[in-house]
């Protein structure tokens, strides 16, 4: 029997496993749209911008490790995927975005709702196709998929002209999917693990940096059963957040700019640095040459390419973070099983705990006003960890990476690399798509909050309950930090001093909204609005002039801290 | 900063130059020339590639090339012994007594004349990087008019008998 595009499309994503779609139609894609309400297997999710379609699709993928789908018409629809796009590509998050496309006959002509969306994805998708040909859609579908997810992941787009979707051909699943220029390397060589192991156990104090890798290839319980076993301290990057418990006493905390006084200064003391499944970014390791100075460094991960890019190795390892950590422990436990691990790293770790209990996290208690770190941990000792949390970008994006101890893998969800404000809100609509009955907690600013606050509508139209908790300070706040800190006190253009009145907006959307406003306020309304079965925006006032302490200055080595 | 030629084999698909070119140009790596045509299988193209940089950017430019998912094969000659060839034309002021002395050099340097006016000579030459270079040095005392280049193509040399 023969079956439209259209028709072999939606086929597809079903034999893909997928079951959430989000998206918003338009006149390239009208034929696809005719055929959804067809196939009830697939939801759709519309959404009220294609930012947000793809940030959902993105956050769908973050919580539950699926390929996130989501679909957009030609043109502006397609050009607005562009930044959560690059959003996933930087952190390596598997999408497939289906993009609609004028019909082939018209490509070249400067049709209406006309753009190469080839062109401009191709530095920011994994790999890109243009299905000019219906026998070649189930293939390319087939393909697009293998790609997101397998190897290093990242996000693909397939365009779709119009006359291809109408077009019809007898529909044939390709059971298997292999590309010859495709290969990625997911054991690691076996003379490197080896190597791994040596080094650890020559190493007088070392250390593990944990990476979103870990989490991507499922890693941390392997990361937890190597630090736990060898009595290694673990620090990790704002992507590795989760992979190892924040609670557990070998955790540092975060590296990096806003980093940890403990894990920043492991760093700069370690003899040995493994660092699994991240790249060595410049918010992580301030001035590249002084960077770790007294380590040696083994290097794990699955892109060759993040190897030596920043950082000079002494040992790669190529190959799935999981399957590397499992493998050095596996040589640890077989060629060194009689070494006392504890009694050797003893005095490291004693170092590691001064430094833990002399300088941990910490924030003025002094005015009145309601301190954002303090709405943080209020919200973990009100969800005890069991939750989703998604961030906007910016001073809220680390006071909850700080304040907020993430035990599990996948519990945050936040924009990394491409540092996307506007991304935490419609993100959490994925996450709530995925996991109906996880409590979703957005932490936002009221800066970001309102790049994509459209999406209310959304969250309404699909009865979501998600929260959204707003440090609200009126101010763009991480760049008033900056300027307040490097400029100045030259608060250029990031004052809001208009807002929205977050509570009414949020009402007006038929959601729930709430206002914080005193101290004495916050614990009690707080856990009124996270137990609501509603929607809800809760405005919370802070300090309008907190800091994000501690920090590194751009450029300065990581030993170079500000501390409260 | 090292001299590379790089060949690189890449599936025949629309938009493969340009995620090869896109590669160079959005890290900021720089292509001397590039020479693109079908290869020997139906469907693949070979790429030469020559280009400037130390061994920590060579290492790069190779990993990302190979993470492009078109690319099949990435092959630095630095790493063997290979032949590597240019094509070029010349065009040079040919007038009078200059015209004997044009055809000395062409002569010398084995090329050949294969467009002459009145007053102008259109030179084929074929050699490596430095035998280009120093046929254009010698050829600017006549004044030249225009170049063509092709960029190097290169092939690894076949191995001899004493190391097979």
């Amino acid at each position: 029997m023969e079956r439209t595009g259209a028709q072999i499309l939606l086929e597809s994503l079903k034999r893909e496993g997928v079951n959430v779609l989000f998206g918003y139609p338009g006149g390239a894609i009208i034929d696809i749209y005719d055929e959804l309400p067809r196939h009830p297997e697939l939801k759709h999710v519309l959404v009220r911008h294609e930012q947000g379609a793809v940030h959902a699709a993105d956050g769908y993928a973050r919580a539950s490790g699926k390929v996130g789908v989501c679909l957009v018409t030609s043109g502006p629809g397609a050009t607005n995927t562009v930044t959560g796009i690059a959003t996933a590509y930087c952190d390596s998050i598997p999408l497939v975005v289906l993009t609609g496309q004028v019909p082939t006959n018209l490509i070249g002509n400067d049709a209406f709702q006309e753009v190469d969306i080839v062109g401009i994805t191709r530095p920011c998708t994994k790999h890109n196709f243009l299905v000019k040909d219906i026998t070649r859609l189930a293939q390319t579908l087939r393909e697009a998929f293998f790609l997101a997810r397998s190897g290093r992941p990242g996000p693909v787009l397939v365009d779709l002209p119009k006359d291809v979707m109408q077009a019809s051909t007898e529909f044939v699943w390709p059971e298997d999917v292999s590309m010859r220029s495709y290969n990625p390397t997911y054991k690691p060589n076996l003379n490197q693990l080896r190597r791994s192991a040596e080094e650890i156990s020559k190493a007088k104090r070392p250390m593990l940096l944990a990476g979103g890798g870990v989490i991507l290839s499922n890693g941390s319980q392997a990361l937890r059963e190597l630090a736990q076993t060898l009595h290694l301290p673990v620090a990790y990057t704002l992507m590795g957040l989760g992979a190892f418990p924040a609670t557990d006493p070998l955790s540092l905390g975060m590296v990096g700019m806003h980093g940890t006084y403990a894990a920043n200064m492991s760093i700069n003391h370690t003899d040995l640095l493994i660092c699994v499944g991240a790249r060595f970014d410049d918010r992580v390791t301030g001035k590249l040459t002084a960077f770790a100075p007294s380590a040696r460094i083994v290097h794990i991960d699955i892109d060759p390419t993040s190897i030596r890019k920043n950082v000079e190795v002494d040992v790669p390892v190529v190959g799935d973070c999981r399957l590397a950590l499992e493998g050095i422990l596996d040589i640890c436990k077989a060629k060194m099983g009689d070494r006392d691990w504890l009694e050797e790293h003893a005095e490291w770790l004693r170092t590691v705990a001064g430094w833990k209990k002399d300088h941990p996290l910490c924030y003025s208690n002094e005015g009145t006003a309601i301190k954002p770190q303090k709405v943080v941990e209020t919200l973990f000792e009100l969800t005890k960890g069991d939750a989703i949390l998604t961030t906007e970008v910016g001073q809220n994006q680390m006071w909850t990476a700080q304040f907020y101890n993430f035990t599990e893998p996948r519990t945050l969800l936040t924009s990394g690399g491409l540092g996307t404000m506007g991304y935490g809100f419609p993100a959490a609509i994925g996450a709530q798509m995925a996991f109906p009955d996880k409590k979703v907690i957005t932490v936002a600013g009221d800066g970001s909050l309102q790049m994509n606050i459209q999406e209310l509508a959304t969250v309404v139209q699909q009865r979501l309950p998600i929260k959204v908790v707003i440090l609200n300070n009126g101010y763009l706040g991480m760049v008033r930090q900056w300027q307040e800190l490097f400029f100045n006190h030259n608060y250029s253009s990031t004052n809001m001093e208009a807002q929205p009145d977050f509570v009414k907006l949020a009402e007006a959307y038929g959601a729930e909204g709430y206002r914080i406003t005193t101290r004495e306020e916050l614990l009690p309304m707080l856990k009124t609005a996270l137990a609501s079965p509603n929607p809800a925006f809760i405005d919370v006032r802070v300090e309008r002039e907190e800091n994000v302490y501690p920090m590194v200055p751009a450029g300065a080595a990581l030993d170079e801290m500000l501390l409260i | 900063m090292q001299r590379h030629v790089l060949s690189v084999l890449v599936e025949n698909e629309p938009g493969v130059l340009s995620r090869v070119a896109g590669l160079f140009s959005g890290r900021g790596f720089n292509i001397h020339s590039l020479n693109v045509a079908p290869a020997l299988e139906d469907g693949v193209s070979h790429m030469t590639i020559t280009t400037y940089g130390d061994s920590q950017i060579l290492e790069q430019i190779m990993k990302q090339l190979h993470k492009i998912v078109t690319v099949i094969k990435v092959t630095d000659f630095e790493d063997g012994p290979a032949v590597e060839r240019e094509m070029m034309f010349v065009k040079v002021q040919a007038e009078g007594p200059m015209r004997g002395e044009i055809l000395r050099t062409v002569e010398i340097f084995r090329c050949k004349v294969i467009d002459v006016s009145a007053t102008e000579m259109t030179i084929e030459a074929t050699g490596d990087h430095s035998k280009l270079e120093a046929i254009l040095s010698l050829m600017h005392r006549f004044g030249i008019k225009e170049v063509a280049r092709t960029g190097s193509v290169a092939m690894r040399r076949s191995k001899k008998q004493s190391e097979m």
